[in-house]
């Protein structure tokens, strides 16, 4: 491992890298209000509402538009039209009422930190990518790497979704009321996923640690994932945590089947190839 | 990465406006692909083949000066030798100078004559058929359909697919569709990479096949020719394929009635597909068939290796 330059290295676990005599970031500063407080976070106010017509709007105007209603306070807001665009309702920092009133293309809502988002159509791939907390819901369908990399909240989506839904999950619950694809739950690290449906081949595959719950019939299982017993703590949490979206499963939650890491780490075990030529 | 689409009307009558919905759905895939768009589309047809072919790439309009006569003179080696093989040409146009698009009367193997006219240097078939139309050239889709006038060409379904090189050139012999020769009406588009693309492309061509490029997805048209040769048919020959590539891929191909799609089993590349009880539109995103409608629509994702036919 390369030494850490002690010039360089600054408190609180900051530093810089000079490259050509240039300070790529700027040093920690304690007066500096950004490093107090969380950044483009707003105060609004639910009862406040607007509409946004985004028929010929580009993704970024969308977004600003929504930034700026924000910063007026607006704590409801509904966008009409947005024409399955690409990168819509991204980075919304704080509470929020937000419908859209069709279909998103792919990064819908990711990198959100506290609003409850009603989507009224379907989602492309990587909604809500690195969610950290609130709430979204998907009337229809879901693309692939649906929830990919969420840290907390839920992430409902009413109909099916697709392939390695939850990939990399950190936290949070996704769930899925119809089938979902191949994949799934590929290298989970926590949280919980819930689906209705059926799911494809490799599910929970490399997981190392979460819950995954199945109503329908499991493809095959993925490297390191097994099933596990239902407990009468699962039973409660499924039965409350699915009414709260009014979703059911037809055989009943305690007809689900529990999946778990085997925490056998299989393809993690394994040395670096330069690793194993020092042991030979 | 590339962006494919696809559409077909079940009830298409004299002929639906697919060029203009075709090009629609391409430019708004532009993003996944700007070196080059191509059409594969189905009209009615009049009973004659449709012969489309290039003479040269549009890159060599640049890069000699006796490139001029060059393209004459190859023109004029494929005109004597459809003559010399009996295939009575009623009509002729020529969309760009390399570009050329020929009606004929012929019920000879066109397979002979498909050879017969590549022999000549720096001639490709692009497609034989009797209601096929393929066109593909460098740019995006605007560019393209207002070069060969596409915006009012009636049909009953199409492919498309607009190009980010990564495995070969930016060329018209690189883009897509592929023509799936020998056989009339069958083209190809691809969006992916393709692992065995040497191996089985040796494999194809011990066993007598020909392609025209280095390009990876061409591997798809072969193989699906090949299998059809030997009496699979369309959705057969698609389900073998899921197993016989390896890599990533979704593809669309098309035949003279039918709209095939095909995903790998890693489900790694994108499709979305909207079914209505007149239409079915497909494309890489919904941002795409999203541009045809005003108003809203239910969409899916189809699985990994899942196969699936229309029929029109």
């Amino acid at each position: 491992m390369a030494e850490l330059r002690k010039e360089t290295s600054q408190e609180m676990g900051l530093h810089d890298e000079q490259l050509k005599g240039r300070t790529q970031k700027k040093f920690f500063s304690i007066d500096e209000s950004e490093n107090l407080t969380y950044f483009h976070s707003f105060d609004v106010d639910t009862s406040k509402t607007a509409t946004i017509d985004a028929l010929d709007m580009t993704p970024r105007e969308i977004n600003r538009e929504i930034r700026e209603l924000m910063e007026k306070g607006i704590g409801d807001i509904t966008v009409d039209n947005p024409m399955s665009r690409h990168g819509v309702g991204v980075g919304i920092l704080n509470r929020l009422n937000l419908t859209f009133s069709d279909s998103l293309g792919y990064f819908g809502c990711g990198l959100i930190d506290g609003p409850n988002v009603h989507i009224k159509g379907r989602v492309g791939w990587s909604c809500a990518e690195n969610m950290m907390a609130g709430t979204v819901v998907i009337d229809k369908n879901a693309g692939s790497t649906f929830g990919a990399a969420i840290r907390g909240g839920d992430l409902v989506c009413k109909g099916s979704v697709g392939a390695r839904t939850g990939i990399d999950q950190k936290g949070g619950t996704i769930i899925v009321g119809g089938k979902t694809g191949a994949f799934s739950g590929f290298m989970m690290q926590r949280g919980r996923m819930i689906v209705l449906g059926d799911a494809g081949m490799n599910l929970g595959d490399s997981m190392y640690d979460g819950t995954i719950y199945v109503g329908g019939e499991v493809e095959e299982l993925g490297v390191d994932c097994v099933q596990a017993d239902m407990t009468e703590l699962d039973v409660r949490y499924l039965t409350e945590k699915l009414a709260l979206y009014g979703m059911k499963t037809p055989r009943g939650v305690e007809k689900m089947q529990k999946h778990v890491s085997g925490k056998m780490l299989w393809n993690y075990a394994n040395l670096e190839p330069n690793e194993k030529k020092l042991i030979l | 990465m590339c962006g494919i689409a696809g559409i077909i009307h079940k009830k298409a009558g004299k002929g639906v406006n697919i060029g203009q919905q075709m090009t629609s759905m391409l430019q708004a895939l532009k993003h996944r692909g700007p070196d080059s768009t191509g059409y594969a589309m189905y009209g009615k047809g009049n009973g004659n083949q449709i012969l489309r072919f290039k003479v040269a790439e549009a890159a060599d309009l640049e890069g000699s000066y006796d490139i001029h006569a060059t393209i004459k003179h190859r023109l004029e080696i494929v005109n004597s030798r459809l003559t010399e093989l009996g295939v009575k040409v009623v009509k002729k146009e020529s969309p760009t100078e390399y570009a050329h698009r020929y009606e004929v009367e012929f019920s000879g193997d066109m397979k002979k004559v498909a050879d017969f006219v590549e022999d000549v240097e720096g001639v490709e078939i692009l497609s034989i058929g009797n209601s096929l139309e393929l066109v593909k050239d460098l740019g995006d889709a605007s560019v393209v359909s207002n070069q060969y006038g596409l915006n009012d060409f009636n049909g009953t379904h199409g492919i498309g697919h607009t190009r980010m090189a990564t495995e070969s050139d930016v060329d018209i012999r690189s883009a897509h569709p592929y023509w799936a020769y020998p056989f009339s009406d069958v083209a190809v588009v691809h969006n992916g990479q393709l692992t065995n693309y040497w191996t089985n492309r040796r494999s194809l061509e011990r066993s007598g096949h020909r392609f025209s490029s280095n390009c990876d997805s061409e591997l798809i048209a072969v193989y699906l020719a090949d299998r059809m040769s030997q009496g699979d048919d369309l959705e057969t020959a698609m389900k073998g394929s899921i197993d016989y590539l390896d890599g990533v891929f979704t593809y669309l191909v098309a035949t003279k009635d039918q709209l095939g799609m095909a995903k790998d089993v890693m489900a790694a590349k994108p499709m979305v597909v909207y079914e209505g009880e007149d239409m079915i539109a497909l494309a890489s995103e919904e941002v795409a068939i999203r541009t045809l409608f005003d108003h809203r629509i239910d969409t899916f994702d189809p699985y990994h290796g899942e196969v699936k036919v229309w029929q029109n």
